[in-house]
C-alpha cells in the first residue's frame, strides 16, 4: 500500500480554482461538486449532482463548444473510474482546451468510505497516458500540485491530473441542485441573452 | 437501374444529413452502426461539424450535455443496443431540462438473423420513454426526413430529449451469406 496523501481535498481545489479566468468548470458528483462549491461558488460552475461517469465527457461537450475557453473538470476517483473509456474517446477527440482534475481519495466518500480501485493500486493517470493524453500526472505532494496548476490552467490539452488527496472526509458545503436553475445560471453568464432563445 | 426502393435506401441518409446542416447541428457523436455509415461519413467530411466517435453511447450523452451548456446543437447516431447504455446518463437530460436528438436504428425486430439482439430491440421504445425521452418512430424510408427535422425542432424548440427509431425494415436485412 501506498502511503496515505496528506493534501487536503478542500485545499487543493481551492489552489485549483484561485486563478480562473474565464474558465468553465464542470464537477462530478459528490465531494467534488462540494469541494469547488466551497472553494467559491460561480455562475461558470456546472455542478453535477447525477450522470457518475459523465463529467470528462460533459466537459468534451463543452470544449468543443466553446474552443476559446479553457474547460476545467474537477471530479472525483470513483467517477472516473466509471467513465474509463471517456478516456480514449478525450485523447483521439484531442480537445486542446480540456483539463481533467481528479480528486482521488481513493474511496467513496458518498456511500461509506469503501475502497475505490484507485486506493488498491489502480493506475488512473497510467491508464490516461495509454490512451494517449498528451499530459498525464500523479499529484501526491504541495510542491508538485503549485507545479502542476499552470499545466491545468495553460498547458494544450487534454490534460490530466490525478490528485492523491486525504480520505478525512470535509464539513458539508451544499451547492445549489436545481439541474434547470444550474443550467440556466451558467449559460446565461456564457451566453448571455441566447442563452433563452 | 435502381428501383425506387433502391433509390429511398440511399437517399435517406443523405436527407437526414440535410436536416441536420438545416438545424445548425456542429457535434455529432456516434457508436458505429452499418444503417447510419453513410450518414457518419457525411458527417465526418463536412468541416462544420464535430465527429466524436464514442467507446459507449452513454458517454454522447454525457457530452451532450456538455455541448448545449456551450450553445452548441448536436446529435447522437446508435444502434437500438447502445440505448440500454444510456439510461442514467439521459437523468441529466430530464433534471436539467435539456435538448436531445437521438437517432438510434433499430435491430432485433424486423427480419432479424441474430437472437441476441431481440431483448433490446423489443424494449427500446419503453426504455426510453421510462427515461423521459420522446419517442417517434419512422417506419418507411420517405418518412424518414419529416419525422427527423420534426424530432430536431421538438428537442432543441422545447429543450427536452427526443429519440427518432429508424425501423429495421428502412435499413433492410443484413446478408449474413458473405
Amino acid at each position: 500500500m501506498k502511503k496515505q496523501s496528506a493534501l487536503d481535498r478542500r485545499k487543493v481545489v481551492a489552489a485549483l480554482l484561485a486563478d480562473r479566468g474565464d474558465a468553465l468548470v464542470v464537477t462530478g458528483l459528490g465531494s467534488p461538486t462540494y469541494d469547488t462549491y466551497a472553494a467559491g461558488d460561480h455562475d461558470l460552475n456546472f455542478y453535477l449532482w447525477g450522470g457518475m461517469g459523465g463529467a470528462a465527457m460533459v466537459g468534451l461537450g463543452l470544449a468543443l463548444a466553446q474552443p476559446k475557453r479553457r474547460v476545467l473538470v474537477i471530479t472525483g476517483d470513483g467517477e472516473m473510474l466509471m467513465g474509463l473509456g471517456s478516456l480514449a474517446t478525450i485523447a483521439v477527440a484531442a480537445p486542446k482546451n480540456l483539463a481533467i482534475a481528479v480528486i482521488d481519495n481513493g474511496h467513496y466518500g458518498e456511500t461509506g468510505m469503501q475502497r475505490a480501485h484507485t486506493g488498491r493500486g489502480v493506475d488512473i493517470t497510467g491508464m490516461a497516458k495509454a490512451a494517449g493524453f498528451k499530459s498525464a500526472t500523479t499529484i501526491r505532494t504541495q510542491a508538485a500540485l503549485k507545479l502542476w496548476i499552470s499545466k491545468f490552467h495553460r498547458q494544450s490539452g487534454p490534460v490530466f491530473g490525478d490528485i492523491k488527496v486525504s480520505a478525512v472526509a470535509a464539513p458539508m458545503a451544499l451547492p445549489l441542485r436545481d439541474g434547470t436553475a444550474i443550467k440556466h445560471r451558467f449559460r446565461t453568464a456564457l451566453l448571455g441573452s441566447k442563452a433563452l432563445e | 437501374m435502381q428501383t425506387d426502393q433502391q433509390t429511398r435506401a440511399t437517399v435517406w441518409p443523405d436527407q437526414i444529413f440535410d436536416v441536420l446542416k438545416e438545424t445548425g447541428v456542429t457535434q455529432v457523436a456516434y457508436v458505429p452502426d452499418a444503417g447510419h455509415s453513410k450518414l457518419i461519413n457525411r458527417c465526418e467530411a463536412e468541416k462544420s461539424m464535430h465527429t466524436v466517435s464514442l467507446t459507449s453511447e452513454e458517454e454522447g450523452v454525457a457530452m451532450l450535455a456538455g455541448s448545449w451548456m456551450g450553445g452548441a446543437k448536436g446529435v447522437l447516431l446508435m444502434q437500438s443496443s447502445g440505448v440500454g447504455n444510456c439510461i442514467n446518463m439521459l437523468s441529466m437530460f430530464q433534471e436539467c431540462r435539456l435538448p436531445l436528438l437521438m437517432l438510434v436504428t433499430m435491430r432485433g425486430v424486423w427480419g432479424e438473423f441474430n437472437p441476441w439482439q431481440v431483448p433490446m430491440g423489443g424494449s427500446t421504445a419503453a426504455a426510453l420513454t421510462g427515461a423521459g425521452v420522446i419517442v417517434h418512430s419512422a417506419e418507411r424510408a420517405e418518412d424518414i426526413r419529416d419525422t427527423v427535422h420534426a424530432s430536431a425542432l421538438l428537442a432543441f424548440q422545447t429543450s427536452r430529449p427526443v429519440a427518432v427509431l429508424i425501423q429495421q425494415r428502412v435499413i433492410g436485412f443484413k446478408n449474413w451469406s458473405k
